[in-house]
Parts: C-alpha cells; sequence; structure tokens
C-alpha cells in the first residue's frame, strides 16, 4: 500500500492528504486560535475587573487607537467579546476539536488507511486555515472587528451606521463564517462516509468505540445544520450589501428611516439558533466521546451501559434539532411556541442525566490510573454535571424571563459547554499526544497544568452565576452605573483574578506541548494499554497506517478487566474464545 | 515596564526548560516511563480529588448563602411566582449538584490504582439504567409542568377590559441609546407610530401619525423635492457625477417616503380614530417611567433602530424591543419605591429599566429610572406632563415646553 513513495515536504507538511497529518494541523491551529481567544478575554476581564484604572497590558495590545491611556474603549470591548465567542465556539471547538480528533481517530479506530477522500480532507483544512486568517485579520482593521456579539443579531450586525464594527469588521466576519463552514462540511461529509464505508472486517456498528460513535453523530448534526447558517449569514450579507430587507423593517437611524418593511430581526434569529443549538452539541459530544474513551481505558473498566451511552449520544443529536427556541423566550416569539420549547429542552436532560451517571458508575470500583487525561475527563464530568443542571433553570421559560442575558447564561454555557469541551480536548491531547507525535507529555506538569486549570475554571465560572442572579446584564462595558450591581462588581474582581491566574497556566500546557513534541520521552505502541486499534499501529507514523494488512476485529472496545483473562485489557483483535460472548 | 514583563516571561520559560531537563535526567536514572503512573502520584492526585470536594463544596454552599439573593425582594406580582418557581427549581438542582458531583469525587477518590488488583468488571445493568432515566423523567415531569403554569400566568393577556378602566397601557421604545415613555393620555389610546412620520424638527422624534403632521411633512418633502429638482435641472451640466446622483437618489428616497406616508391609513380604536388619538399622548425622552402600584400596566415595546430590551430586574420582567414588530409585556408592581427605599433602608434606591441586548457602545448605559408611587401621586404627576402637540401651533407653543423637557432630560437620567 501506500507509504513507501518518497514525499516532498510540500505534500508531506502543507498540502498533505494524510489524515494524521491533517489533525495535527487543526491541533496548531486551534491552539493559535485558542492563545489569542484566551488573551483577548484575559484584556475584557481586565476592564470588567477594575473598570476605569488605566492598565500597561491593555495598552500594549491594544494601543492609543482603542485604549487610549490603557483605559479600554467601549466599542473595542465589544469587539473583544464578539471574536472572543466567535473563536472559541467555532475554531477552537469546532474546527479544533472536530477537525483533531474526528481526523485522527476514526480511521485509526475502525480500520481504515485513510479517509474517505484524503483531498477533500485537505481542503477542509485550508478552508479552515483561510477562514482562522481573515477572522484574526479583521482585528486589525481600523473601523474595528465584529462587534454584535458571536450572534450577531441583526439590525445592529446589518446596518453600519450602528456601530463601527458593524462595517468592514462584520463583513470579513462573514465571509470567515462562509468559509468556516465550507470547511465544517467538507470535513462532516468524510467523517460520515468515512465511518460508514471503511470500517474494517468485524467492526460492526455494535463494536465502534464510544469516540466514533460521538464523532458520527456530531457530524451529522453539522452536516445538517451548517447549511442553515449559511442561508442565514448570506441573506445577511445581502441586506448588508445588496439592498434587501430579510432581516429589517422600520427603521430610523442616522436622522433617517430606512427604506425598509417586512423584514424579521426574529428571522435570522430562527436560522442562527437552528445551527445554533445543535452546535452547542457538536462541540460537546466529541468532549463526551473523548472522555468516555479515556475514562473507561483509565478506570480499566468497561463503559457502563455501552448501549444506553450509544443511545443518548443518538438522542441528544435528534433532541438538539428542536430546541432552537430556547433562546429566544424574551424576543418576541409566541409564548406557546415558547411552551413547546421548554418541553422538548428539558428533555435533554434525560439523556444527559444517563451519561452523568453512566460514567460514575464506569469509576465505581474501578482501578483509577490517574494520567493527566484522565484527570480531565473527570473534571469534563463535574463541569457537565454543574454547568448543565443550571440549565433546567434556564430551560424553564418563565425563570428565563429574569436571567436571559444575563451572566447567569454566560456562567452556564462556559461550564457546560466551553469548560467541558475544552477539558476533553486538552484531555484528548494528553492521552493521544504519543499517537500523534511519537512521544510522551510530561505527567507532574499535565498534573500542574491540570489542578490550576480546573481551580481556575471554577474559580471564574461559578461566582458568574450570581452576577447574573444579582440582575447583571452580559456584554455590558461597565457595571458601575448601578448601585444595585454592588454585589456584581465585588465579584468580578475576583473572577478576573481567576480568569488571569488560569490564563497564565496555560503556559505549562503550552510550554508542555511543545517542548514534548521534541524532547518528549519516546513512546511505546501501547502507552495506556488500551483495547482499541489505534494502539496497534507503529509508533512512527506510516502513510496508511498499518504496515501489513488491516487487523480484524472480534470484539467490542471496553474489555477492561475480564475477570476470565489474566491482562486487564483484551485488544479488539483478540479473537473470542470457545463460548465467550460479547458483553453488552 | 515592558521590558520588565518581557524578561518575567523569558525567565519564566528558560527556568522551566530547566526544571524539564533535570526531571528528564532523573527520569532516564531511575528509568521510569511517563504512562507509568507511581502509587504515590496516584493517591496523591486522589487526596487532590477529596480536597477539592471539601473545598469546592464550601465554598460553594459559602457563595449561595452569601449571594445568592442579591436583588431585593420582587416589586410586582407575577416576581413573586417567579420567585416561587425559582427556588423551588434551585432545591432540585442543588441536590442533584450536590449528589452527583460528590458521588464522582468520592468514587475518583476512593478507587485510585493499586497493582496488587483488578477492577470489577461490570459493562451494563438494565435495572440501574431504568432507575437513572426514570427517576430523571418524573422529577423533569413535575419541573416542566409547574415552570408552563407560571409562564401561562405571565404571558396571557391582562385580566379585566381595558375599556373599563381595569388596567393601564404603557408604551415604551429603545433607540440608541435611550428610552422613550408613552403614556396615551386621556382618551387612554395610542396615537399610531411610523418610522416614516419621524419628524425631529418638531420634536417628532416617536413618529405619532396625526394628519396635520402629515400635511407638514407633505408639503416640507415636496417644496424639498422641488427644490433639489430644480437645482439638478438648472446645474446639470456644472455639477460633478456624484453630485447630481447624489441628488438623484435623495429625490428618490424622499418620493418612497412620500409614498409609504400616503400608504398609511388611521383605523378606530374606543370610538376615536388612531390619527387624532396620538395628539393628547404623553412622550417622555430619557425620563422615569412612573407606574401606579397595585394597577396591572401593559406595556407596548418598540424600537426605533436595533433590537434592545426591556430588562427590569427589580420586577423581575424582561422582554426585547423589536424594530417592525411590537412585543408586548404586563405586570403589577406591588411595592412603590418609597416603601422599598425603607424596606431596604437606602434612600437611594431606584428600580431600574435597562437594555439587555447588545445595541452599541452605550449599550452598558442606557437606562432610565422606573418610579412606582400612589395612584393620587401618580394621577397628581400626570396631570403635570405636557401631551403631545402637533402643528400648526408648533411655531409658537412647541420649542418652549420641548426645549425645557429637552434641557432637563439630557443634564441627567434622575429626573422624578
Amino acid at each position: 500500500m501506500a507509504g513507501h513513495h518518497e514525499e516532498s515536504f510540500i505534500s508531506k507538511y502543507i498540502f498533505s492528504h494524510d489524515h494524521k497529518m491533517i489533525s495535527k494541523q487543526f491541533l496548531l491551529t486551534a491552539i493559535v486560535m485558542g492563545v489569542v481567544a484566551v488573551l483577548l478575554s484575559v484584556l475584557f476581564r481586565i476592564q470588567l475587573g477594575w473598570p476605569g484604572e488605566p492598565s500597561g497590558f491593555v495598552h500594549f495590545f491594544l494601543g492609543d487607537r482603542w485604549a487610549e491611556g490603557g483605559i479600554m474603549d467601549g466599542e473595542a470591548y465589544l469587539a473583544l467579546v464578539t471574536i472572543h465567542g466567535t473563536i472559541m465556539v467555532f475554531f477552537v471547538l469546532t474546527g479544533g476539536l472536530s477537525g483533531t480528533f474526528s481526523n485522527l481517530l476514526i480511521p485509526l479506530q475502525i480500520g481504515a488507511r485513510d479517509m474517505a477522500s484524503g483531498f477533500l480532507n485537505m481542503l477542509s483544512y485550508w478552508f479552515f486555515f483561510t477562514s482562522s486568517v481573515i477572522m484574526l485579520a479583521s482585528l486589525f482593521i481600523t473601523t474595528g472587528a465584529a462587534s454584535a456579539g458571536w450572534t450577531v443579531y441583526p439590525p445592529l450586525s446589518a446596518l453600519p451606521q450602528a456601530m463601527p464594527g458593524s462595517g468592514l469588521g462584520m463583513t470579513l466576519w462573514l465571509v470567515s463564517m462562509v468559509l468556516f463552514v465550507a470547511s465544517s462540511l467538507l470535513g462532516g461529509l468524510n467523517y460520515v462516509v468515512t465511518v460508514i464505508n471503511l470500517r474494517t472486517v468485524g467492526m460492526k456498528m455494535t463494536r465502534l468505540p464510544l469516540t466514533i460513535w460521538a464523532f458520527l453523530v456530531t457530524a451529522i448534526l453539522g452536516v445538517l445544520s451548517f447549511p442553515v447558517l449559511v442561508s442565514a449569514v448570506v441573506l445577511l450579507i445581502m441586506d448588508r450589501s445588496f439592498g434587501t430587507a430579510f432581516y429589517l423593517s422600520d427603521i430610523y437611524i442616522g436622522g433617517e428611516a430606512l427604506d425598509v418593511t417586512g423584514g424579521s430581526p426574529l428571522l435570522f434569529q430562527h436560522l442562527f439558533w437552528f445551527l445554533g443549538h445543535p452546535e452547542v452539541y457538536i462541540v460537546l459530544l466529541p468532549a463526551l466521546g473523548i472522555s468516555s474513551e479515556i475514562i473507561a481505558t483509565n478506570a480499566r473498566k468497561p463503559i457502563f451501559g455501552y448501549r444506553a451511552m450509544v443511545g443518548s449520544i443518538l438522542a441528544i443529536g435528534f433532541l438538539s434539532f428542536i430546541v432552537w427556541g430556547h433562546h429566544m423566550y424574551v424576543t418576541g416569539m409566541n409564548p406557546f411556541l415558547g411552551a413547546v420549547f421548554v418541553f422538548t429542552t428539558l428533555l435533554i436532560a434525560i439523556p444527559s442525566a444517563v451519561k452523568a451517571f453512566n460514567y460514575i458508575t464506569t469509576l465505581w470500583q474501578g482501578n483509577i490510573r490517574m494520567t493527566p487525561a484522565m484527570l480531565f475527563s473527570i473534571g469534563l464530568v463535574s463541569t457537565f454535571v454543574t454547568g448543565g443542571v443550571t440549565g433546567i433553570i434556564l430551560a424553564d421559560s418563565a425563570l428565563d424571563i429574569n436571567l436571559h442575558d444575563t451572566y447567569f447564561v454566560v456562567a452556564h454555557f462556559h461550564i457546560v459547554m466551553g469548560m467541558s469541551a475544552i477539558f476533553g480536548m486538552l484531555g484528548g491531547v494528553y492521552h493521544w499526544f504519543p499517537k500523534m507525535f511519537g512521544r510522551m507529555m510530561n505527567t507532574k506538569l499535565g498534573y500542574a497544568h491540570f489542578w490550576i486549570t480546573f481551580v481556575c475554571a471554577f474559580g471564574v465560572f461559578f461566582p458568574m452565576h450570581f452576577v447574573g442572579l444579582n440582575g447583571a446584564p452580559r456584554r455590558y462595558y461597565a457595571y458601575t452605573e448601578f448601585p444595585f450591581l454592588d454585589a456584581t462588581i465585588n465579584l468580578n474582581e475576583l473572577i478576573s483574578v481567576f480568569a488571569i491566574l488560569g490564563a497564565i497556566a496555560q503556559v505549562l500546557f503550552l510550554f508542555n506541548f511543545f517542548h514534548s513534541i521534541f524532547r518528549g520521552q519516546k513512546a511505546v505502541q501501547n502507552p495506556w494499554k488500551g483495547t482499541t486499534l489505534e494502539w496497534t499501529t507503529p509508533v512512527e507514523h506510516i502513510h496508511g497506517n498499518w504496515d501489513g494488512p488491516i487487523p480484524e476485529v472480534h470484539r467490542w472496545a471496553y474489555d477492561y478487566s475480564r475477570p476470565d483473562y489474566d491482562e486487564d485489557f483484551v485488544p479488539q483483535t483478540v479473537e473470542l474464545r470457545a463460548g465467550e460472548e460479547e458483553p453488552h | 515596564m515592558k521590558l520588565l514583563i518581557l524578561l518575567v516571561v523569558v525567565l519564566g520559560v528558560v527556568a522551566l526548560a530547566q526544571l524539564a531537563k533535570v526531571y528528564e535526567h532523573t527520569r532516564e536514572l531511575r528509568k521510569t516511563r511517563e504512562e507509568d503512573i507511581s502509587l504515590a502520584d496516584n493517591k496523591f492526585n486522589a487526596f487532590l480529588w477529596m480536597a477539592w470536594m471539601v473545598v469546592f463544596f464550601i465554598l460553594s454552599t459559602y457563595l449561595i448563602f452569601k449571594y445568592g439573593q442579591t436583588l431585593p425582594e420582587s416589586a410586582s406580582e407575577h416576581g413573586v411566582l417567579l420567585d416561587k418557581l425559582l427556588n423551588f427549581n434551585w432545591i432540585i438542582i442543588l441536590l442533584v449538584f450536590y449528589f452527583v458531583n460528590g458521588l464522582l469525587f468520592y468514587f475518583a477518590s476512593k478507587y485510585y490504582m493499586t497493582k496488587d488488583r483488578k477492577a470489577t468488571f461490570l459493562a451494563h445493568d438494565n435495572k440501574l439504567e431504568i432507575i437513572w432515566t426514570l427517576v430523571p423523567s418524573l422529577v423533569l415531569i413535575i419541573v416542566i409542568i409547574y415552570g408552563l403554569m407560571t409562564w401561562n400566568d405571565v404571558t396571557s393577556k391582562p385580566a379585566g377590559d381595558y375599556a373599563a378602566g381595569d388596567y393601564i397601557k404603557v408604551e415604551v421604545t429603545g433607540e440608541q441609546w435611550a428610552w422613550y415613555v408613552r403614556y396615551p393620555g386621556e382618551d387612554r389610546v395610542f396615537g399610531d407610530v411610523n418610522v416614516n412620520a419621524i419628524n425631529e424638527t418638531v420634536q417628532n422624534n416617536l413618529g405619532i401619525v396625526t394628519q396635520e403632521g402629515m400635511d407638514v411633512i407633505f408639503d416640507d418633502l415636496d417644496a424639498t423635492i422641488h427644490k433639489t429638482d430644480s437645482t439638478l435641472k438648472a446645474d446639470f451640466n456644472i455639477l460633478p457625477e456624484s453630485k447630481v446622483s447624489e441628488m438623484q437618489e435623495s429625490i428618490y428616497k424622499m418620493a418612497r417616503r412620500k409614498q409609504r406616508l400616503k400608504d398609511l391609513r388611521p383605523h378606530e380604536e374606543m370610538g376615536v380614530s388612531s390619527w387624532e388619538s396620538g395628539e393628547d399622548d404623553v412622550v417622555l425622552y430619557k425620563k422615569a417611567l412612573h407606574l401606579p402600584v397595585g394597577v396591572e400596566a401593559e406595556f407596548e415595546l418598540r424600537s426605533k433602530d436595533v433590537i434592545h430590551s426591556v430588562y427590569m430586574p427589580h420586577f423581575r420582567a424582561q422582554m426585547n424591543t423589536v424594530p417592525g414588530i411590537p412585543t408586548r409585556l404586563k405586570m403589577t408592581p406591588t411595592i412603590t419605591s418609597a416603601e422599598m427605599r425603607d424596606r431596604l433602608d437606602n434612600p437611594e434606591f431606584d428600580y431600574v429599566l435597562l437594555c439587555n441586548k447588545i445595541c452599541g457602545a452605550s449599550h452598558y448605559n442606557m437606562w432610565i429610572p422606573v418610579i412606582v408611587e400612589t395612584q393620587a401621586e401618580y394621577d397628581a404627576w400626570m396631570a403635570e406632563q405636557t401631551p403631545f402637540i402637533v402643528p400648526p401651533e408648533v411655531e409658537e407653543v412647541e420649542p418652549e415646553t420641548d426645549g425645557a423637557e429637552l434641557a432637563v432630560a439630557e443634564s441627567t437620567n434622575d429626573n422624578k
């Protein structure tokens, strides 16, 4: 098979068709984007923690244009939160997470030589790269980056008169987003086709590792929902540049009545959230898949309730398409429709609860090896539960009236989706680093990284609930105007301290990551004693993944600590003994 | 300063690199591998899970008690219902939060790896699965039913008959970055509004439609169109091309606006034409919203430009204002501002109405106070308000009153 011909530098490292290389490209791009997004958050946390106090740090990055005298400008603040959200949701947690791990693990874990289409896979990365570059470039234009919030609701985002960020910055945002969706669709189609068609002999759907199930459902969600975002974005581009009025009606701005009528701003919200809510699970499911794998491997136990886990992934995936209206309870949508969305939204709590309990039961009487990846995965279960329960409050339309768009929402989604997905991603990096780079990461630094990050994550986002309960709206540049928000101002300082500490702690990770690529201990073939197929490939990457024939699969992926075997794991390639039955 | 920071960062990375080197050497000497987690490390992390659980539970409980209820009690009827529902939900989710996190951290701590044993092989247990599918389902059914009953109460139409005076109507309109409040005046009916009828020169910033106002705008538009057109015809050869197209476009725009205004028709409401009922409307700009205590108020909400959101945290009330789509909310204030000041022992206290949907640079500062007072105080205050009166008297009357009103309005937000 392939792998025996010489490759040039360009075809090996840049325009590579090899899923393993593309996975590394996604990861590196996502890390760069992640660093930028964290930096942006530190900047606006400084403003929120110490409003009106000059900061050399802020001035260093924003300069006189956006922070005269070291005090951030109100418009710069909105641009920072907008781009922070956009980068984190799309570039780090969608492109970065799925792009890295779907690419790396789908062929390796199902026993395929590569993706169904290596060429589309390469295109997917380069669309992603171009879209990242455009998004970053929009930070450097004179009118400022897009500033209408990451949800870019029109008319604010549609009218350059409304704010400077809705000029060129918004155009770049929209163009970047179209390219991003193209990347996602190319990737997603590829993942679906690969999982359906290229499984090795014996790899029945019921033997797929949960990672693959999660990636498959994620890809299906993406393929079905991202086109809707494109339509929303294209209509917005039409409204901005070609005089249409899909989202505009009865507007008087800048001293004149615009010649628009009949459009509906709510239409954009419906289209946006029809993507936006599945998007939450596009971000979350891969992390849950990764953690299932890591928890089973390191607890040396089969994941509890494999079929229930698959069922809950499918249920979550299905339900995620019929809950988007819970973002719109107070937008003027018919209250009856709101009631329907309350019902469907709260249903999601059931498969989520099943997943949480199954994780915990997997830990019960396990033999838990505390690798950094395992710590992150246990942390993920905690953030998933802690952030999930506040979702029950927000899903309740009546309660959402007073909490909508407050910091309670910010706390909720940062914990349940942001932290969980980041923990899943970091756990995945620690766990599969030996597979990606052939070396080990430093465990002790990993511990330090995890514990500081974990404590800081709760230090940042837990108090935010109370900021929201205090009645503090999100996307406010300062809270100093309102005497009743005293509690908010106190808590904000605490939150900012944790945010800065948490950001600094990521240096431990960056150092560990880049240092280990070159200097880490050489990995052995199966360092974690895992059962899945990726650990049967050689440490040195070869095009085509396996030197000889692709191994055949004889059992499910979770035969850990079987009482009838001596070793505490039985790889999927080991044949069933006479009379042995699969345990699920 | 910058140099110093840079120096610290560089030194930090160098130190880290040196530490890593030392660590790698000892690892080589001891022949340990990264993936072999020592018993000491397993135990240490197990201890940290336990320690974290204790610290986390203590601190989160502390925060819940210290900051869980920083808003004063609800000052509206439906807000009391919402607070009850919220407390009910809190009890459920806190039980789940402590129980599930507790189990998780306890197991993570208890079952750390030791070499001499094997984990228990347990692939699935249908009974357990059914239990933790059914129990959350049952709890959620209660949450959903209770939540939706409250939602129905809160979003239903106001009780009673408006014509009979059972409740009042107030209109709030957002623009970047100010709030307008409009009361329907003596006839209790709002006049029609339309963005094309907005005429800033006569202070008709909401675009209240009246026959006289329309006439003024038509005269104005005709005159301007005529003037622009004659300039264009006379100077066509000497004007630069860009100027010509600009003027042509402005004529086109004015003609379109005129047409849109011509398409408007009045309708009859409570026996008054909607083009006449606007004349006695009371319009406030950047001024406090006044409400009588104990009377249900139905808010009609509009926006002139982008989406804003009327958010009154003390009344647990919120609804977006959407350009082109009027929205509504209802509430009954139950505690007057004076009484709330007494209860909180804070003479400075004011209810607020603030914007809660990102709307541009001054989003964070777009608010007005809300004053809840007794019916008598409210009536007395209302009697002092100037009704909206449109031309022909505009030349003589309007500038004085509006000038005075504007000066006050622009100076501060705390006009009572």
